[in-house]
């Protein structure tokens, strides 16, 4: 007891004779580095043990270092290190260094030396992998230098046949993220060779592990060939074996990484010719890897069973017999091959037996089966996707409908098949797998025709109360082909049921009769006199216009009637008359037909009848002309500018409403003209000329110009999407215009010069961060406003201010029309409340104090990252305005550059004496800086946020950007 | 070789009053005690005697399992363990713990109450019978006794049922009871892991049948029970109380949920509501979607579904009742039917299969009179429809099970003996395991080898480690030296020096001496050193010294030299190893008479 009491004395001591040892270099070191590194020293030398040793070490780790110090930092850590027995002490610094390594702008190839060689005498292994993980950090970084990369490979090696597997499994992540791609590394390798066991090659290095006793290594080896592969070296096929062993062991994580390994491989030699074992037949490999992968469907692990279903969608170069077992499983019952439930359907279909009762015994086996050729555990892929879309998870679920859709994408014959099994997970229990086969179907609707009965049960999904559901299914009938004139009578009557019971798919079940009338106009046409109910010798009533099941059975009439001439003549008098209301008031749903003997409906539909690509042509023509016409105009005061500008503007907003496709492009050009038109307007006024105080009206106008200028500019950037930097350089120029012009007015009308001199800076301000961020544009913009401007520069920011409104008046005056240049795709943001319609009557009554949530249902086009820049906008009658921003989940995107926008926003407002209006509208907000150079925003390591340039007067806003809608509601006082 | 023997009592080759015997490893245990709903006397019950004559059972068993609450597989426990005698525990899961003794006290009343059997077992037996039962949750291992353990894996097919893994030593078996591989609307799929037991004990129900994808059947169903409401028709679903009829209900109550439907459901009163309350309990034994979403909202809390009255079966408009029994032999179901078949509009589903006699087995067959009794007859006009849902596990299912498990044997039980006949040979085929198949009575042997496990020294782990390479190779076995102790039921390797000291013995040299004679006409000490010479060039990597006492040593073998006495040519050569050195003395002794090579100096 005596004995260990004094050496536990002993080590006392001995720690206390180590602090002033530990002292001296680090005066030395504080003197040439007065940073972070001393700071660390300092408190690395006060520790007294290893806890505080680790505290202090968690500190520091929470602050960053900046790059210069990182090397000294690296040193006394390393210094540290060397001295620390305790293993947790080490193991933080090793892991420490591999953080600091990643910093930026510091190249840690001068650690490299001192990292290996702390390698070779470390006793603890979990130091070792950590350590072995900074130089993982480390190689990462030093992509470009094949010396250090070759050492680390060796150290690789030389710790491969450690005890521990984390060293093992650091080791492989190695080799995998630094191993050889191109060559195998022979010469280097030999030098060292005794040690290696002359083995060259890094995948057979690594796939000597895929056998090791550690489920963590094996996965670690198979990640590594992974990454391998990933970088680009051809994984050898003798592997192949290896890893379709792999997929059947114990362990998950394993199996699921093997089924990678085979699907890479799978994907590398999909030729090649593998023999079946037990047999003397051979099949190709990618096929083999199909039917193993197809196994694992029903593994036991459901992440396997994800992983495995996600990787069948991508083989696409499977046999297409194969790919149909994988929906096949072969019934029987008692030994007698059974009819599936589809096949059934398909035959009671096909002898026109359609619907009957189901019988007793219906699915009574039929033939028996020999024994011997019911193969139970399929080989292969049998029944895969049965298995998946049955599974219990529905990640699983949704996994094999994915995959199914990939596959059927690329195989008509397959499609046809897995149409039933799709159909039938239409009746999933979870709403995601239901949405997502609805999408898949219409992504594969162009292989496939729906027979009735198919057509049937994909119907009965109208009924769905789930309104993504109903449209997801709307979206989808749009696309479907369908066989018989059965089939269009049962979508009709479908989705008028539909819209019975939910009036407010109205829209949506209108869009897609459209669509179905126009991809069947064969079938409709038998159809017509049952549907718009005329009788050869009677008058029948007049329906209802109003009806939107009427208006409904109209759209379908009607579009089928465009590519069917014929039809016209089955309409009856009222018909024609609501043809021409319908044409007017749901232009969007209703084609123009050639009606015969009703020439002024034709002559006034010839602009936009033929509505094909030459139309678009000679408006696109239209368009460049004017703007050519236009630009001509070089001088403000010359005689019918103004009015050529007026026309001009009058000219595209027409050509806008015309011609859809190009209705961008003509708002933006007639808005830039109109800020043109009101600049020069704004200059050419007689007040130039005047004194000051005579003009004070005009000077109102032209400030109500500037105004304007300034706000039809923000349109003009934020609204329009598709614009390239030269017109967004123009934009900004005829806003610096505006800006000039603002600055003019303001020196002649207020006086003292104190605020003019703070005004004059912050437009030259403006000028230089113009020039700053188009300088690659200024080319474009020779004798213009800036160009002028820039020119004089040097004058203008010594000038007094008098002097520089003096300059900027004649620049302004004399600076001519910039010419605007169309891009290419030019569309502008739009939105439309669906929902509310504002029509109601009824106000909606709620208790003051409380909220009322209403619906709001909007569509939005060409509007990019609408979850950040759409607001909802509720005016009160009182002024008051509430913006609220909708949750990101609200938006879905059911197509390109599309957004729906379904959310609900609280109302609430003290009591009211009677009911009253609200306005809803939608809101783009816009901030000028997002456009700008992107400040940057992270401060990791580098906190030097003071050195950034001072962030630029980010100019933030909103667009109103639909029409506002009128809500009645009535808060009602609280009863108490 | 121990051996692991399988008896069943029931349920071989059959289906119906499951009940197997296992002993393993010195431990008897009884699974499942189920009755046979086709007998009405003794053999209604397993045959106990054939565990003991007379007497209570209690010192022939270790321990009872029940798998799930179906009656077919607990519906002996009370005669059992009451009646004939069993007090040790009996082990099954929380649900089924919960729901079984209201199906035993169902079974009670039905025979002795309405059938007025006497000499059955009593409620107060079902109590007495229910103390004894100690629950187990899934995936917790229980141990019986010091050596056996049992664990329960989730097996699907009605709530609660359960797989267990049986543990002695190293030996084991699993037993599945029922259970099913593909999920349904209320239950998840059974799994287990890859546990490799000596025997699996599965069910095989249905062995010949490869079952198609259920959601046609369920989509078949749905629209026939919407296509009929929406006519305006009533529907009748004649169900048993528990199991298939929650996953109809929780099929209809999310339709309804789903496609806004407004007609009622109603759910005829009584054991359902129990077992109902039940369900609500045990959410985490459901499948991903209730236990997922039962923080909104139980599912098993039904918004559409309400209790029924009689008088509601004459109210107008559509409506659907679940009412039992499932084969329309008798009560509520019969009475709603009776009133219900005129009328074409309306429908009956049976969700399951009738016994031959029964009205749901006439009907099905298309049989559109019945004659009730009193002479009066029924038009049945009403649509019949037949949708089976079974929870059992196929074919594929099966195998897809042994393919988790990995067995080294298989076992079928609860299924026709035909049957199992083709699915054993697929099995043989398949896997290439044993597979058997007892009938009732019949005993199963399989033979186990099992592993002993062995408690070994580090320092000696070390020392040999030291010896080889860095890593052990798993695939190759390797020899070492050590010694084994055999000591109060324990076995140790360790060290011989360890042994000995542990053991109090001394440490005995054993050494081996052999002469061998040699033709070499040089004198002794030239003999030996040409001995020296030859073996450093044959042996190279060893330490070979000549000794100045005339003696050559290689590593701890001495070699001599002597001239024999009347031949000076004839030398005789002593060699001495310890047993030690024993394969390096053999090769030296047969290396040196085989002579020394001429060339040597």
């Amino acid at each position: 007891m005596a004995a260990h009491l004094k050496k536990r004395v002993y080590e006392e001591f001995s720690k206390v004779v180590q602090i002033p040892h530990e002292e001296a270099p680090a005066k030395k070191l504080r003197l040439s580095k007065p940073s972070k590194s001393a700071a660390l020293h300092i408190d690395l030398c006060k520790a007294t043990n290893s806890t505080d040793a680790l505290q202090y070490l968690l500190q520091f780790a929470r602050k960053p270092v900046e790059a210069e110090s990182v090397e000294g930092v690296v040193r006394i850590l390393l210094e540290h290190y060397y001295k620390e027995t305790d293993n947790s002490v080490r193991l933080k610094i090793a892991s420490l260094l591999g953080l600091l390594s990643k910093t930026q702008g510091f190249s840690p190839d001068c650690i490299v030396d001192d990292a290996i060689s702390t390698l070779g005498n470390e006793k603890s292994h979990q130091v070792l992998a950590q350590l072995l993980d900074t130089l993982l950090v480390i190689g990462t970084q030093l992509p470009e230098s094949p010396t250090v990369r070759l050492r680390l490979i060796e150290v690789a090696y030389k710790h491969l046949s450690d005890t521990y597997f984390g060293v093992r499994n650091k080791c492989l992540q190695l080799l995998g993220c630094l191993g050889m791609v191109d060559a195998p590394l022979a010469k280097d390798s030999e030098a060292p060779g005794t040690s290696l066991g002359g083995v060259k090659d890094v995948q057979s290095i690594i796939s000597n592990y895929f056998g090791d006793q550690d489920p963590r290594v094996r996965t670690a080896a198979i990640k590594a060939m992974l990454q391998l592969h990933e970088r680009g070296m051809k994984t050898h096929q003798i592997i192949y074996d290896q890893a379709c062993r792999l997929l059947s062991d114990d362990y998950e994580q394993v199996r699921s990484a093997a089924v990678q390994m085979v699907w890479v491989l799978s994907q590398l030699y999909p030729e090649s010719i593998v023999p079946i074992p037990s047999s003397n037949e051979e099949i190709r490999l990618v096929d083999d890897a199909f039917g193993k992968i197809s196994h694992m469907v029903s593994d036991g692990s459901w992440m396997v069973r994800v992983q495995a279903a996600k990787t069948l969608g991508s083989m696409l170069q499977v046999s297409p017999h194969f790919l149909e077992q994988t929906l096949d499983k072969k019934l029987m019952s008692d030994l007698r091959r059974k009819r599936t439930a589809h096949e059934r359907a398909k035959e009671l279909f096909a002898s026109g037996e359609f619907s009957s009762g189901r019988k007793w015994a219906d699915d009574a086996p039929k033939e028996k089966l020999d024994t011997n050729t019911v193969n139970l555990i399929a080989s292969g892929a049998c029944g895969a996707f049965v298995h998946g879309l049955e599974d219990e998870m529905f990640e699983v679920r949704i996994a094999a409908v994915e995959a199914l859709c990939q596959l059927a994408r690329s195989s008509p014959s397959f499609a046809e098949k897995c149409l039933d099994f799709l159909v039938d997970m239409f009746n999933d229990e979870i709403e995601e797998v239901r949405l997502q086969s609805i999408h898949v179907l219409r992504e594969i609707s162009m292989h496939i025709t729906l027979r009735e009965d198919q057509l049937d049960t994909v119907l009965a999904v109208l009924e769905d109360s789930s309104r993504d559901i109903r449209e997801a299914l709307h979206e989808l009938l749009c696309y479907t082909n369908v066989s018989t004139k059965e089939c269009i009578q049962l979508a009709l009557l479908e989705l008028l049921k539909n819209l019975n019971k939910y009036p407010t798919d109205r829209n949506s079940v209108w869009k897609c009769l459209k669509f179905l009338g126009s991809r069947h106009p064969t079938l409709v046409l038998p159809l017509v006199p049952e549907l718009l109910s005329t009788h050869p010798y009677f008058d029948t009533p007049e329906p209802d216009m109003d009806d939107p099941a009427y208006i409904a059975v109209l759209v379908l009439v009607f579009n089928a009637a465009k590519s069917c001439p014929t039809m016209l003549a089955l309409f009856s008098d009222h018909t024609f008359r609501h043809y021409a209301y319908l044409r007017d008031s749901l232009s969007h749903l209703v084609p123009p037909l050639r009606l015969p003997g009703r020439k002024q409906v034709y002559g006034l539909d010839s602009v936009d009848s033929g509505s094909g690509s030459g139309s678009v042509e000679s408006a696109h023509l239209f368009l460049q002309q004017s703007l050519n016409r236009v630009s001509t105009i070089q001088n403000l005061e010359a005689p019918g500018a103004q009015d050529l500008l007026d026309f001009t503007i009058r000219d595209l907003q027409r050509l806008g409403e015309l011609q859809t496709e190009l209705a961008g492009a003509a708002d933006f050009c007639a808005t830039y003209l109109r800020c043109q038109l009101l600049l020069m307007k704004a200059l050419q006024d007689k007040l130039w000329n005047m004194a000051v105080p005579l003009c004070l009206k005009q000077n109102v106008t032209a400030t109500a110009a500037a105004q304007q200028i300034l706000e039809e500019t923000y349109k003009l950037e934020f609204l329009y999407s598709g614009l390239e930097s030269r017109q967004v350089a123009t934009i900004h120029h005829i806003r610096l215009q505006a800006k000039a012009l603002q600055l003019i007015l303001t020196a002649r009308t207020r006086q003292g010069l104190d605020p003019l001199i703070g005004s004059c800076e912050k437009f030259l301000q403006e000028v230089e961060s113009f020039q700053r961020l188009f300088l690659t544009e200024l080319p474009h913009l020779q004798d213009s406003f800036v160009d002028k401007l820039l020119e004089l520069m040097p004058r203008l920011s010594s000038c007094k201010p008098v002097e520089l409104v003096k300059i900027l008046q004649t620049t302004l005056r004399q600076s001519g029309l910039l010419q605007l240049k169309l891009p290419e795709q030019i569309h502008r943001a739009t939105a439309t409340i669906i929902e509310p319609t504002g029509e109601s009557d009824n106000p909606l009554r709620f208790t003051t104090g409380l909220v009322l949530a209403l619906d709001i249902d909007a569509t939005l086009e060409h509007i990019q990252d609408p979850q950040n820049t759409i607001k909802v906008q509720v005016l009160y009658p009182d002024g008051q305005s509430h913006v609220i921003h909708p949750k990101p989940g609200d938006f879905r995107k059911p197509g390109p550059d599309r957004h729906r926008l379904i959310t609900q926003v609280y109302l609430s407002h003290s009591a009211w004496t009677e009911p009253s209006q609200i306005e809803v509208r939608l809101l783009l907000a816009y901030s000028s800086s997002s456009t700008s150079l992107s400040s940057p925003s992270k401060l990791g390591w580098s906190d030097s946020i003071d050195s950034l340039p001072p962030p630029e007067a980010a100019v933030e806003g909103t667009i109103p950007l639909s029409k506002p809608v009128k809500v009645y509601i009535m808060p009602k006082p609280a009863r108490r | 070789m121990p051996e692991i023997k399988v008896t069943p009592l029931g349920a071989g080759q059959d289906v119906g009053r499951s009940c197997i015997l296992v002993s393993i490893g010195g431990k008897n245990i009884m699974l499942d005690c189920g009755m046979h709903m086709g007998y009405n006397d003794d053999r209604r019950f397993p045959d106990f005697s054939y565990i003991t004559q007379n007497g209570r059972l209690t010192e022939f068993l270790d321990c009872v399992i029940i798998s799930h609450f179906h009656l077919d597989h607990c519906g002996a426990l009370p005669y059992m363990s009451e009646m004939v005698g069993y007090d040790g525990p009996i082990y099954m899961t929380h649900p089924t713990k919960a729901i079984c003794p209201i199906l035993l006290e169902d079974f009670r009343k039905i025979t002795v109450d309405k059938k007025g059997e006497t000499n059955f077992f009593t409620s107060q037996m079902i109590k007495d019978c229910m103390k004894k039962v100690v629950p187990l949750n899934l995936h917790q291992t229980v141990q019986v006794d010091d050596e056996l353990e049992i664990k329960a894996y989730y097996a699907g097919h009605v709530l609660g049922a359960a797989m267990v893994h049986i543990k002695v030593g190293s030996e084991s078996v699993v037993y599945t009871g029922d259970y099913n591989m593909t999920p349904d609307r209320h239950l998840g799929a059974a799994w287990i892991d890859k546990c490799r037991p000596d025997i699996l004990i599965s069910e095989s129900t249905y062995a010949t049948t490869i079952r198609d994808s259920k959601r046609c059947r369920e989509r078949d169903f749905l629209k026939k029970v919407h296509e009929s409401i929406e006519r305006g028709g009533k529907v009748l679903i004649p169900v048993f109380a528990l199991g298939r009829a929650q996953e109809l209900c929780i099929l209809l109550e999310t339709f309804w949920e789903r496609m806004n439907l407004k007609a009622p459901i109603y759910f005829s009163t009584g054991l359902t509501e129990k077992a109902n309350h039940y369900y609500k309990l045990f959410i985490t034994w459901t499948n991903q979607k209730i236990r997922k979403t039962f923080v909104q909202r139980n599912m098993f809390e039904f918004k559409h579904i309400k209790a029924f009255d009689r008088s509601y079966a004459d109210n107008p408009g559509p409506m659907v009742v679940f009412a039992t029994p499932g084969m329309l032999h008798a009560g509520q179901s019969l009475q709603i039917f009776k009133k219900w078949a005129g009328n074409e509009k309306n429908m009956v589903i049976m969700p399951g299969y009738c016994v031959q006699g029964t009205i749901g087995h006439k009907i099905l067959n298309g049989q559109k009179k019945l004659e009730m009794e009193g002479r009066s007859t029924l038009d049945v006009k009403l649509q019949v429809e037949y949708m089976s849902f079974s929870a059992h596990a196929d074919a594929k299912g099966i195998m897809q099970l042994i393919r988790m498990a990995e067995p080294r044997n298989m076992l079928l039980v609860h299924g026709e003996a035909v049957k199992m006949e083709f699915l054993k040979g697929k099995i043989e085929q398949e896997f290439s395991i044993d597979c058997y198949m007892p009938a009732n009575g019949e005993t199963a042997t399989v033979t186990t080898n099992p592993s002993v496990p062995v408690d070994i020294s580090l320092n000696l782990l070390k020392r040999e480690m030291a010896l080889g390479g860095p890593l052990p190779d798993p695939k190759k076995p390797r020899t070492m030296h050590g010694t084994l102790i055999m000591k109060e039921n324990s076995l140790k390797l360790v060290s011989s020096e360890q042994a000995l000291k542990e053991l109090g013995l001394n440490e005995h040299q054993l050494r081996f001496t052999c002469r061998v004679q040699l033709q070499d006409p040089h004198s002794d000490t030239d003999t030996l050193h040409r001995i020296y010479t030859h073996l450093k060039s044959v042996l190279k990597g060893y330490t070979i010294q000549h000794l100045p006492d005339g003696t050559v040593m290689v590593e701890s073998i001495v070699i001599k030299v002597s001239s024999s006495a009347e031949d000076t040519d004839t030398k005789v050569l002593l060699l001495s190893w310890s047993y030690q050195d024993e394969d390096l003395g053999s090769f030296l002794s047969t290396l040196l008479k085989k002579g020394l090579p001429s060339g040597l100096c």
